[in-house]
């Protein structure tokens, strides 16, 4: 690795990889040299399941512009759905 | 010099080889046909993984000449794409630096005890595997040569340590027992020129034997001819450098 910049945290939902839907149990985030992106480095979130071996993968290569409105768009929507009264309704 | 009238012909093949702590991991070598003997290199493949890249340039090197042999630094990963694997590395924190050393160990010796080798055996890598093939020339015995292509960390702050990663590599230098050829851009983040330029300063005040080439215009990974950072010209000019080194100093008192 170059930078070592990475992050691992457990999650739950479900992520639609090669093999179709499985079940997902973390997130690796990391800023570091991406596969794909056209980018030195890149904020690379990989959603993945440890106990399916590493082809259990959803991934995508960020900018890091891209990945901090992404951040923020995300929490902006939680707080939305929150406030809809929506959280926690499973 | 090749001339269009000889023969030419390459076997390259996955094999097992031992690595470190004598466990079993899978290896790309390719090599000449022939009788040799022939000088060896060892390729440390970069942090996208053991990928269709390492394989090309471990073609490459057979190609011409050498007993290449590029190890799965992943291999206890665990097996899938090439880049599913790597992104898992990756996650981990990268591999733990002494199974590194002892996984390209390992591959050196192999090289160095096949009928076919010429007694010589460098190193090779780039990004992260410039950093692995760099500690690996200084903690073991096993190089002739090394070859570090804009190897990223190999000066570590107290604070980028890691279990994994325990030793600056920089801190093994006094340790690099065989010469050093380093390729560097100047637009890189990492290693920066800054960097380069301390590294370049420990190798003088040690008295090592090495040559450093730091190109304009390039940063990270110019040799990558898939990837935006490709720059043709010192890609062209790095090869050929690389091929002057090696054939120096593993072609140079062979058996």
């Amino acid at each position: 690795m170059c930078s070592m910049i990475a992050e691992q945290i457990k999650i739950d939902g479900c992520g639609k990889g090669a093999g179709g839907w499985f079940d997902l149990r973390e997130a690796d985030v990391s800023y570091d040299h991406p596969f794909n992106a056209p980018f030195e480095h890149a904020l690379n979130i990989d959603f993945v399941n440890e106990s399916m071996g590493p082809g259990a993968r959803v991934a995508v290569e960020l900018s890091a512009e891209a990945a901090r409105e992404l951040a923020l768009t995300i929490l902006a929507t939680l707080d939305r759905a929150e406030a809809g009264g929506f959280l926690n309704k499973r | 010099m090749y001339t269009t009238d000889q023969y030419e012909g390459v076997l390259a093949e996955t094999i097992s080889i031992i690595g470190h702590q004598g466990e079993t991991v899978y290896a790309y070598f390719a090599r000449p046909l022939g009788a040799g003997p022939f000088p060896g290199v060892v390729l440390a493949h970069h942090m996208p993984g053991w990928d269709e890249w390492y394989k090309e340039a471990t073609l490459r090197f057979a190609r011409q000449g050498y007993l290449a042999l590029c190890p799965n630094l992943y291999y206890r990963v665990g097996h899938g794409s090439p880049e599913d694997v790597a992104a898992k590395a990756r996650a981990q924190g990268g591999v733990d630096d002494d199974q590194a050393v002892g996984d390209l160990a390992g591959a050196g010796a192999f090289l160095r005890g096949l009928p076919l080798s010429n007694g010589k055996v460098g190193i090779f890598g780039t990004c992260s595997g410039g950093r692995h093939a760099y500690l690996a020339a200084c903690r073991t015995a096993a190089f002739d040569a090394v070859v570090d292509c804009w190897g990223g960390r190999v000066m570590m702050s107290d604070e980028e340590l890691t279990p994994r990663q325990p030793v600056s590599p920089l801190n093994y230098t006094q340790d690099l027992a065989c010469p050093l050829l380093g390729l560097f851009g100047e637009e890189d983040s990492s290693p920066t020129p800054e960097q380069v330029a301390l590294h370049e300063r420990e190798l003088k005040r040690l008295g090592k034997t090495y040559e450093f080439h730091m190109y304009p215009n390039a940063g990270h990974g110019f040799f990558y001819q898939h990837r935006p950072n490709y720059r043709q010209e010192q890609a062209v000019d790095g090869w050929n450098k690389l091929f002057t080194f090696l054939g120096k100093h593993l072609l140079a008192g062979a058996r």
